[in-house]
Order: C-alpha cells, then sequence, then structure tokens
C-alpha cells in the first residue's frame, strides 16, 4: 500500500480483538438478549391485536413521537411494527454507546498510555492502528447485525419475518458503524480519550435531540441527524434501504476523512486543543464538598435531567392510560369498584417506586465515590491537609443527600408536568409528591448501607448495587411474578406504604430512617478507625 | 524540640510485616533524610506519619502530638507532596493549587505566583493533560507556597527535569534557612546527600542505619589517586587501606576513613606529584547494606 501507511493493521487488529474479546461479546451478547427479551415481552404485554390497537393509539401524541420517533405502520401495529417503532432507536443509541467506547478506548487511550508509541516504533504504519480498530468495530457490528437479525426472526414470533429482521439488524450494524467513523473522527479532533468522547457523546446527544425536534416540527431537521436516518428505513413495515446506505455511505466518508486527519497530525495532538482553564479556584471550591460538587456536577445535572425525562415519559402516557383502560370496561369496572381509586391512581405506587429505584443510582454512585477517590489515592490529598476523615465523608454524604432530594423532586414534576398537560383529571402534584417522597426514607437506608460498606469492607460496595438490584427485582417484578411477600421486605423498598392505596405509616417510615441513621453513624466510626488504602 | 519521634512502629499489611519496631527522631531546623529502596517502607512510615494508616504497634508523634489521634490539628502546619500525584483530571493545575492551600485550613498563597513561576507549571491546563513531572510540579508548588513548619516530601524530584530539581533543592534550601523541617524520603542519594543533615537507612522495614552524614562517612572508604616520583613501598600492608592498584607510578586504592591521615603522612616521603581524592558516597554505605540484603536472599 501507499507508503506503508496501512502496513500490519492486521497484525494490530489481532492485538486488539485478543485485548477486547471479552469485552466485544458482553456488549454484543447483551445487546441481543436485551432486544430478544424485550420483542418477547411486547407479546406477554399486548397479546390481542385489538390491545396492539389501543397501544398504536397511544403512540399518536407529539410527546412519544419525541421519544421513539414518528410512528408507522399504526394501522397494522403487528410485533414487528413495534419492534421496529420503539425499540429500534433505543438499541442503536445502546450501539452507538458502545462503538464510541471501544473506538475512544484505542485511539487517544491507548496513545495516552504510550502504547502507540511502543508499537509505532516498529515497522508498522501510521494509520495501521486507527484502521485496525475500525476493522475489529466494523466485525463486530456485522456480528451484530447477523446475530439479531437471525435472532429476532428464530423467536418466531408473528410479525417477524426474516427480511425484517435482517433489517433491523442492518440498522443496528450501520449506526455502530458510522459512530465508530464518527468517533475515529472526533479522536483526531480532540486531544485527549475524555475530549474524544465528550465530543461524541455531544454528537450523540445532539443527534437525538435535533431528531426529536424534527420529529416533532421541521421534519427536515431530522435528516441532520444519524439518529434520523434510524427510524426512517420503518424495519418490518416497508424495509427502506436507502438510509442505511446513506449511514453507512456517511460512515465511510467520516473514515476517509479521519485516515486523511490522522496522516496530518503528531502523535498525542489533536486539531483542536484543549481550551485552557481557570488559573485559579472558584469561591466554591472551597473544601471537600465544593470539590465533590465541582466533579460530579455534569452526572447530577445529567441524572436530574434524566430523572425529569423519565417521569415526563411516564407522565405523557398516564392521559393515554385512561383512555387504554377504559377501552377495557371489563378491567376498568372491576379495579376502580374493588379500590375506589381511579385506575391511574393504582398505577401510581408502581411508577414511583420505580422512579424511586432509579433515583437511587445517582445518590449511590455519589455515596460510594468516597471510595472511588480512595481507590485512586486522591483521599489522601485531604486526609494529608487539615480535613478530617469525617468532614470528607460528611461532604459526600451531604451531597449524596442533597442529589437525592433533587431527582426524586424532578421526577415528579416531570411525571405531573406532562400527566398535567395530557390528563383530563390530574393527579393533584400534592398526591404526587407525597407518592413518591415516603420513598426518600428507603434512599436514605441504600445510602447507610453504602456509607457501611466504606467504613468496613471498602472492597465490597459491589454489595450496595447488588441490593439494588434485588430491590429492583422484588418490588418491580415481585408482584408479576408472585414472589413470596418475605422477599420484598428484605429490601427496604418493600416496606414504603404504597401511597395513595394505602395510608401513609408514620412509624414505618421513621423506622426505617433511623435504621439508615444508625448505618451511616457506623460508617462513619469504621471510615475513622480503618487505613485509607490505595 | 523534636518535630517527629517514632518508637517502634510496626505495621502489618495481611501478614506482610511492612515496618518492623521503626524509630525516628528528627529535630527541629533539620532537613532529615529517609532513605532505602523500593518497597522498603518509606511511603509506608510516611503515611503513618500523616494519619493515612494506623500503625499496629508502636507511637508516633508529630510536633508533639499523636499522629493517628490528632492528625487534622497537626496537619495545619505539614505539608506534604506524595510520591505519585494523582489529580483529578478535571481540574485545572491552579485549580487544584488553591483547594490544596484552602484545604490546609491557611488562606497564606502569597508565594504561590512566585511558586508557579519557579516550577514553570502552566496553571490554566487541565490536570488530565498533566505529565508525571508536572503533576509532581503542583504538589510541589502547593507544598511550598504554604507556610509550613513540617515539609514532608515523599521521592518529590522523581519525574522532574533537572532544571527543576534544582529549583526544588533551592526551595528546600530556603525553608531550612527559615528553621522549617523537613522530612525527604529518596532513594536518590546525590540527593540526600546535597540536602540533608541527618539520614536513616531502611531496608525491608527496619531501620539499618542512623545518624548525621558527618558519623556514617566514618563507615565508609575514601577513594584516592595518587602519582608520585619514587615507588610506594608498604602501602599493602597499612592498617585500613584497600584494594590498591598499580600503574607505573601511579596508584589507586580506598583508605577507611579515620586512616587517612596516617596514610597521607605515609605517602609524603615518595614526593606525591598528584594526588585525587573522592569523598566517601552515601551510595557506598546504601551499597553495602544493600548488597548485604541481596546476599541474604
Amino acid at each position: 500500500m501507499r507508503r506503508g501507511l496501512f502496513n500490519k493493521a492486521g497484525v494490530n487488529a489481532r492485538l486488539i480483538f485478543r485485548r477486547d474479546r471479552w469485552r466485544l461479546l458482553f456488549w454484543i451478547l447483551g445487546i441481543f438478549l436485551l432486544t430478544v427479551v424485550v420483542a418477547f415481552a411486547y407479546t406477554e404485554l399486548v397479546p390481542t391485536q385489538h390491545e396492539r390497537m389501543v397501544m398504536a393509539e397511544t403512540m399518536r401524541n407529539p410527546a412519544v413521537t419525541a421519544m421513539f420517533g414518528p410512528g408507522f405502520g399504526l394501522d397494522d401495529y403487528n410485533y414487528g411494527a413495534i419492534m421496529g417503532h420503539q425499540m429500534l432507536l433505543f438499541t442503536a443509541l445502546i450501539v452507538a454507546i458502545m462503538f464510541i467506547l471501544m473506538v475512544a478506548r484505542h485511539t487517544p487511550g491507548d496513545e495516552e498510555n504510550g502504547r502507540i508509541e511502543l508499537i509505532r516504533s516498529l515497522p508498522v504504519g501510521r494509520l495501521s492502528n486507527l484502521s485496525a480498530t475500525i476493522l475489529v468495530c466494523s466485525g463486530a457490528c456485522l456480528v451484530l447485525t447477523l446475530l439479531i437479525g437471525l435472532g429476532l426472526y428464530a423467536t418466531g414470533i408473528e410479525g417477524l419475518d426474516l427480511e425484517g429482521s435482517l433489517y433491523y439488524g442492518l440498522v443496528l450494524g450501520a449506526t455502530g458503524f458510522f459512530f465508530t467513523a464518527a468517533t475515529a473522527l472526533m479522536a483526531q479532533l480532540a486531544e485527549s480519550s475524555r475530549g474524544t468522547m465528550g465530543f461524541s457523546f455531544g454528537l450523540l446527544g445532539f443527534s437525538y435531540l435535533i431528531r426529536a425536534i424534527g420529529d416533532v416540527g421541521t421534519e427536515a431537521l431530522s435528516w441532520l441527524s444519524p439518529l434520523g436516518w434510524v427510524i426512517r428505513s420503518e424495519v418490518y413495515v416497508n424495509n427502506y434501504f436507502w438510509p442505511i446506505g446513506l449511514t453507512l455511505g456517511g460512515g465511510l466518508l467520516l473514515v476517509g476523512l479521519a485516515f486523511y486527519l490522522h496522516t496530518l497530525r503528531d502523535l498525542e495532538a489533536g486539531f483542536i486543543p484543549t481550551r485552557s482553564g481557570r488559573k485559579t479556584a472558584s469561591p466554591f471550591l472551597q473544601g471537600p464538598l465544593g470539590l465533590g460538587l465541582r466533579l460530579q456536577r455534569t452526572t447530577i445535572i445529567a441524572w436530574i435531567v434524566g430523572l425529569f425525562v423519565l417521569g415526563a415519559s411516564y407522565g405523557s402516557v398516564l392521559g393515554d392510560l385512561e383512555t387504554y383502560l377504559e377501552s377495557m370496561e371489563l378491567i376498568q369496572v372491576m379495579l376502580i369498584d374493588v379500590e375506589g381509586f381511579s385506575l391511574t391512581e393504582q398505577f401510581l405506587p408502581m411508577l414511583m417506586s420505580v422512579i424511586a429505584i432509579i433515583a437511587t443510582i445517582p445518590v449511590l454512585l455519589l455515596t460510594l465515590k468516597i471510595r472511588g477517590e480512595e481507590d485512586k489515592n486522591r483521599t489522601e490529598h485531604f486526609l494529608a491537609r487539615a480535613v478530617s476523615r469525617s468532614r470528607v465523608m460528611g461532604s459526600f454524604l451531604l451531597l449524596a443527600i442533597v442529589v437525592m432530594i433533587g431527582v426524586l423532586l424532578f421526577g415528579v414534576f416531570g411525571l405531573y408536568s406532562a400527566g398535567a398537560a395530557v390528563m383530563e383529571e390530574p393527579i393533584s402534584l400534592n398526591t404526587m409528591l407525597k407518592s413518591l417522597l415516603v420513598y426518600a426514607p428507603a434512599v436514605l437506608a441504600m445510602i447507610g448501607l453504602g456509607v457501611l460498606i466504606i467504613g468496613f469492607a471498602p472492597r465490597r460496595t459491589g454489595l450496595a448495587w447488588l441490593y439494588l438490584g434485588y430491590s429492583f427485582f422484588v418490588v418491580y417484578l415481585g408482584e408479576m411474578l408472585q414472589l413470596p411477600d418475605w422477599m420484598a421486605r428484605l429490601s427496604p423498598f418493600g416496606h414504603i406504604p404504597r401511597y395513595p392505596l394505602e395510608e401513609i405509616v408514620f412509624s414505618t417510615l421513621i423506622i426505617i430512617t433511623l435504621i439508615a441513621g444508625g448505618l451511616m453513624a457506623l460508617g462513619f466510626w469504621g471510615y475513622n478507625r480503618r487505613d485509607i488504602y490505595g | 524540640m523534636k518535630v517527629i519521634a517514632t518508637s517502634k512502629l510496626t505495621k502489618f499489611f495481611g501478614k506482610t510485616r511492612a515496618l518492623n519496631g521503626v524509630d525516628l527522631e528528627v529535630k527541629q531546623g533539620e532537613v532529615f533524610g529517609y532513605i532505602g529502596p523500593n518497597g522498603a517502607g518509606k511511603t509506608t512510615t510516611i503515611r503513618i506519619l500523616l494519619g493515612i494508616l494506623q500503625a499496629n504497634e508502636g507511637q508516633a508523634q508529630l510536633l508533639g502530638q499523636d499522629a493517628w489521634q490528632d492528625a487534622v490539628g497537626i496537619h495545619r502546619q505539614v505539608a506534604y507532596v506524595p510520591g505519585e500525584v494523582n489529580l483529578w483530571p478535571d481540574l485545572t493545575g491552579g485549580e487544584v493549587i488553591d483547594l490544596f492551600v484552602k484545604l490546609r485550613g491557611t488562606n497564606n498563597s502569597s508565594r504561590r505566583e512566585e511558586m508557579i513561576e519557579r516550577f514553570d507549571l502552566d496553571p490554566s491546563k487541565k490536570c488530565g493533560t498533566y505529565s508525571k513531572g508536572n503533576r509532581q510540579k503542583v504538589a510541589l508548588v502547593a507544598a511550598f507556597s504554604s507556610d509550613a513548619d513540617l515539609y514532608i516530601l515523599d521521592e518529590p524530584s522523581a519525574g522532574l527535569d533537572p532544571l527543576m530539581e534544582k529549583e526544588f533543592h533551592e526551595c528546600v534550601g530556603e525553608v531550612k534557612q527559615q528553621g522549617k523541617t523537613v522530612f525527604l524520603s529518596s532513594h536518590i542519594l546525590s540527593e540526600v546527600e546535597k540536602l540533608c543533615d541527618k539520614v536513616s537507612i531502611i531496608r525491608q522495614g527496619e531501620i539499618i542505619e542512623s545518624g548525621s552524614l558527618k558519623d556514617l562517612r566514618h563507615l565508609t572508604r575514601t577513594e584516592m589517586l595518587i602519582e608520585t616520583r619514587k615507588p610506594v613501598h608498604g602501602l599493602e600492608d597499612f592498617k585500613g587501606v584497600h584494594n590498591v592498584q598499580q600503574k607505573d607510578l601511579e596508584y589507586s586504592f580506598q583508605v577507611d576513613s579515620e586512616e587517612l591521615g596516617r596514610v597521607i603522612q605515609h605517602l609524603g616521603q615518595f614526593e606525591v606529584i598528584k594526588l585525587e581524592s573522592a569523598p566517601p558516597k552515601l551510595e557506598d554505605i546504601f551499597m553495602r547494606y544493600y548488597r548485604g540484603s541481596g546476599a541474604e536472599e
């Protein structure tokens, strides 16, 4: 090849594959299983043609269009159309994330770690690493395409025909390739792997956003977004190939551009230099609390927005839920007569428990951040100065509690504002606030567990996540799977009164809060006594 | 006044004994060198002194207070530079320096600009883009721009270029002039030799030698190279003379420091025309112990 730019790319590709085979396997298998499980879940959720048609009706509103893209095949809303409309875009997002991480890991990531320097000193072409990374990722896209395409067809679910399934897989593969190429290009522009990821995720978020705006309003905008192309192949219903061709072509163009820019630049350099930052600390950056806030602000804002959107997306179906359930007169009569609550209100505690458990994720992340800092040997910057261990722990704990209140409130606001817009008789904000805030003691108990683990078993932080996962499992799926009651009682979330269906039992809430406080106190005690590792 | 005093410090990590009865004594105004090979227990000792690890046995006192119990109070008067400086990639160097100064509880950062200039650091860059040497500089700037009584430095010059190393040595000299105390852990012997008044050598968790450099030099030999007009007699038989090598009328040999005077007297009668002597090196002491550990294994 010309000037040997691609020399030994094959060897390099094998090295990348060797290093990442498990990572690739888990990603691809994970995406595959998710797709198949969701496909089967729809057959449980909407088993009859009638129910699917009701679901199709709920798809005709702007909130849903903004989330999933414009509906298609709504006149004959079979499982194929449902998957292609409700699932494809989200899976494409996950695929894009996978390949952004893969490429960022191998191009700027390896450059920063000095590994590329080692390899480049050998008789290896300048574009060898970049092309090898793209080669491995393209291979992964191909495997993903075939696995999902054939896998969906193999489920034998009505409506998932071979052609549509292969198109479904192909859209995902093409999206993966496009974002591989886009990230490869970003890696030439940015100076670091963090910068590359920042640019790439920025592009992904922007693509999603302008697609949402475009789909609801000006359709021309959607044509600027690779995610807008995804939904327009209308898999299973029309199976248009040209949006896929557009995605692949766009990807190839970006690869060419990335190669060209790579030959121009120096190793470890980028075309967009890192912006220089502040020379002095702001008045907020005064101690561990200010630092925690500063380090986590993007994450915190993202989670608050995320919870708002989650709440809003649940809220946007509340109006249709009434319509949906009204169409099934039998169920409506049964539930309302027995309980004395509207169907939506009966649905509320379930919604709230899910929102509360998802809201626990950022809160627990923040709590366990103390341990992450210790692992990276940065806690000693505090402890070697005039900062006590209690202050370090207390700062992160305070932050976690404030964020807990923030994400819970914004979840409710999202739910309420979207719900009020679509419901004829909106549930009052007061009821909604109460039904979510009763979960605060349970979230506090999870924080307490996190603090306890940090105090006594700092290497076992995974236990907190395991317990949260268990809580989600028993609370969310417990009733569906008819698990025994005591299994739910093992989780703090299982003790929370299901307001408005049940009265708020303050003694229960106080006891859970006291237990949470006790766990925290114990954790502080342990943290003050133990060695700091790192 | 004793600034650092430990007695019989012992630390286990699981079943491994990282420190075994470490006694240290550092007086006010001293620059104290703590030397030993990698993995000997230098950083573990420092972490105990800073109250980050708790000793299993023994006592550690800094500035007259208990290193574990009174950590926060002690640290108001301590400036510390870790051996491996890990910083937050999203923060700039300038932000980190300010944060570190504030975390010490004092707001005295009058020397901040001067130090940034001396160490030639760009404080507007994110720490994630800094090299190891630059991260080291961030910690050094934060330490030397604060007004501490005790400076604890854990292999601080690793990763610095020679110019910055010189700047660092000058900073140590300046704080010493102000009567401050410096605890310097290092395995760069020339540095310790240049900066320190007293040293302790640690090997496999035990202190094997302590004292002033002057004391320790008694344990070493001076390297000598002479040229004479007359052949030298009886050098080999002289007490304290080792490794004599002769090339025509040039002789090279080593002399035990305490025998040096008598050897010089003896040489006088052979009409010396050239005399070169290399001072005893800390390296020799160190290597002797280091080899000793190798022989055991």
